[in-house]
């Protein structure tokens, strides 16, 4: 067996492929192929809220008014800088910085965990106020037919959301772990590049949640 | 995926305008445009999400198998919610179903 056959000759590259690049397509594909999966799943879950908003425009309304637009808006921003963490994560793992990766996924996961503790804090007041369909429900007088639709959509699709952010935490504390163990190189960080397109797709869900969500009726007057 | 690094002031100007867009999304929110609403704060989610697909995810310098994939997926998801809408909005109430007619 000549030397170019030996794991070491190889290096990163797995016995199937035949170079690097075959490989890091093969990897880009195959995850591009789950997050077109993953906008059919998100896509079901916004199919349900087109729907429900055309049948009970007053409970959307309803509904809207009593999320927090602060938390909601500052929430957005730090999804948004969380973004930009992992796409500078990615960029130092393109020209071999794997501390600094490893940095920016760690400063990734923290802005992961502001979001998730307010929306932690949210589904609380949530709870406090009664708005949670099945667990405590008990929304007073005024509550439009369908309210209890509208924040179970809220409670499915926000829910789903932040399941795929811890999702994300798992996977970014394996990926930080392998950079520090110098596993990645300019030539070979496909595993930090498709980490962070999944990373970006739970940021895409959220620019189109926010909007939908929380400020769909405040131009009505919804002091909240 | 072509290894193509980009300047740094790329990923810190759409940062930027991510953070603009959102300012601007809330704040027209609480101006009333009749039926615009919705469709403009979708018009900016819409921009914004092409400002992620393209710098952030590097689909701008991917090959075209990816930009294949994106483009399908949004043309799958706007056949899912064409489709189904055209249902709806075409259905007559029925006995003791009223959905009432919002436009």
């Amino acid at each position: 067996m000549s030397d170019s056959h030996t794991t070491a000759a190889r290096g990163p590259l797995d016995h199937h492929f035949e170079t690097l690049e075959q490989q890091n397509e093969t990897c880009s594909i195959g995850m591009w192929a789950f997050l077109v999966q993953e906008v059919m799943f998100f896509g079901g879950l916004f199919a349900c809220y087109i729907v429900f908003r055309y049948v009970y425009p007053e409970a959307y309304q309803w509904g809207s008014d009593h999320l927090d637009v602060k938390l909601g808006t500052f929430n957005t921003a730090v999804l948004i800088g969380s973004s930009l963490t992992m796409a500078l994560g990615v960029r130092c793992a393109q020209i071999g910085q794997k501390g600094r990766t490893a940095g920016f996924i760690l400063l990734t996961m923290l802005l992961a965990c502001v979001f998730l503790g307010v929306k932690w804090v949210e589904y609380g007041h949530k709870f406090h106020d009664g708005l949670i369909p099945g667990v405590a429900w008990d929304p007073g007088p005024g509550a439009p037919n369908g309210s209890r639709t509208f924040f179970g959509l809220y409670f499915a699709m926000t829910g789903m959301h932040a399941l795929h952010m811890i999702v994300g935490l798992v996977l970014m504390t394996f990926v930080a772990v392998r950079s520090l163990r110098g596993r990645y190189s300019p030539q070979n960080y496909i595993g930090v590049e498709v980490l962070g397109l999944y990373w970006h797709f739970v940021d895409l869900v959220w620019i189109f949640l926010f909007p939908l969500l929380y400020l769909l009726g405040r131009h009505a007057g919804g002091g909240h | 995926m072509s290894g193509h690094v980009l300047p740094l002031r790329v990923y810190y100007s759409v940062f930027g305008a991510l953070l603009v867009l959102t300012a601007v999304t809330t704040w027209i929110a609480y101006l009333d445009l009749g039926a615009w609403n919705t469709p403009i704060a979708l018009a900016i989610a819409g921009f914004k999400v092409v400002l992620v697909v393209l710098y952030f995810m590097h689909v701008r310098y991917s090959g075209k198998l990816i930009w294949v994939a994106v483009v399908a997926s949004a043309y799958w998801l706007l056949i899912l919610f064409g489709f189904l809408m055209a249902d709806y909005v075409t259905r007559q109430p029925i006995d003791g179903w009223t959905a009432p007619i919002a436009w």
